[in-house]
């Protein structure tokens, strides 16, 4: 058969528009991209997440106890000056954390109040986006916005990303600011970055996280935001509740009962 | 003939020279035999097969940190089928002690101590010091 230059072009043509063709129409049949979606819109994952009831909380003045409770069980330094300080679950001022929620007749005592601040967990967490190890991963099955301390590389790259604060720096060796070890869980090294984890060693043990057992308030309620059924949804359900800045679309999961 | 001495001199420079290490274990009191490494008295059998373990441990201990921090698996199903939790303080220091099974054979044979326990402690360390 014999075959002329226009014919050869003419057939080559319509085989790549057929083949292309048939990618578009695959692009468009196909499911909402699966790794845009955010966990807590997947209703086959669970997404942990938190309710910190700050009413609770307020009850027990200078109460600590959710602070030391982690501190205890992660074996977390305690430093005086504030640049080297490693914060897992902290306070701040209500009105700091809410500030975009603020009113100039916002009472001062409520201002001030002090409320406990942990890592979000957040659906789209920028801290993963810019990571250049995969050290911090958002887990699939929990949510949890996980991290491996061995492939942290001190980069802080996160840190910057997290605009929560959610992150510290070991600037030093942390093993001997440490007042009680617990052999259970590591101390880091100097040049690693670190922050709360929704306790995941303790959850395959069937435990909640230590903060959430040590609140002598209950002001802390832990669960899957993705269970309709689940304490912390029927909470969500019935009350108002605020996230830190949820406006920057990170999707918190860390929520404040006001 | 009149170099003897120098050749002599040299030779036994030499022999001095190469027999070093054993002079050095000597004056030292140390002995270039392996160390009697303390093996567990409450189990008899590891993880895996000795052999394995001698010359894998460490890819093994990889397996188990790359299981457990990034698959969240912490079961270990051994080759004898029998289960553990993989945990290098859990599960290894429970038998082995650090100083003297893990420490005392790397120093042996050489082997920079890991990093490992730069984070991770040893349970009967921070038994000891607390005490």
């Amino acid at each position: 058969m014999k075959i002329t230059r226009k014919e050869f072009l003419e057939i080559s043509g319509a085989c790549l528009v057929t083949l292309s063709g048939k990618k578009v129409l695959a692009v468009l049949d196909s499911p909402e991209d699966e790794k845009s979606t955010p966990s807590s819109a997947r209703k086959d994952r669970k997404q942990l997440g938190m309710i910190v009831d700050t009413r609770k909380c307020a009850k027990k003045q200078g109460c600590t106890k959710c602070i030391e409770a982690c501190n205890r069980a992660h074996n977390i330094p305690l430093f005086q000056e504030s640049d080297h300080q490693i914060k897992w679950i902290w306070e701040e001022p209500f009105g700091d954390i809410f500030s975009s929620y603020e009113t100039q007749y916002l009472e001062a005592s409520l201002k001030e109040e002090s409320t406990p601040v942990l890592c979000n967990h957040c659906d789209n967490p920028p801290c993963v986006r810019v990571c250049p190890t995969g050290a911090t991963w958002k887990r699939e099955e929990d949510g949890i916005v996980m991290m491996d301390w061995h492939r942290c590389i001190g980069c802080r790259y996160c840190m910057a990303a997290c605009p929560y604060g959610a992150r510290s720096f070991n600037w030093v060796d942390p093993r001997s600011h440490i007042e009680r070890l617990n052999p259970d869980f590591p101390t880091r090294t100097r040049g690693v970055v670190e922050k709360c984890t929704f306790c995941a060693e303790l959850l395959p043990k069937g435990q909640v996280p230590a903060c959430v057992e040590a609140c002598p308030e209950r002001a802390l309620v832990f669960g899957d935001l993705n269970d309709p059924k689940s304490e912390i949804r029927q909470m969500l359900a019935k009350d108002y509740t605020l996230r830190r800045r949820a406006e920057l679309g990170t999707g918190p999961n860390v929520y404040y009962l006001v | 003939m009149r170099d003897r001495l120098w050749i002599i001199a040299g030779l036994l420079l030499f022999l001095g020279f190469v027999t070093y290490p054993m002079w050095q274990d000597l004056v030292a009191g140390t002995s270039s035999r392996p160390p009697q490494l303390v093996l567990p008295t409450n189990e008899k059998q590891c993880v895996a097969p000795v052999t394995y373990m001698r010359t894998s441990h460490m890819k093994l201990l990889l397996d188990w940190r790359e299981s457990v921090v990034r698959e969240d698996n912490h079961k270990y199903v051994a080759f004898n089928g029998k289960v553990y939790d993989m945990s290098l303080t859990g599960t290894c220091l429970r038998c082995h002690d650090r100083q003297q099974f893990c420490v005392r054979c790397h120093d042996y044979a050489g082997v920079r101590n890991p990093y490992c326990w730069d984070c991770h402690l040893d349970p009967a360390q921070v038994k000891r010091s607390a005490q």
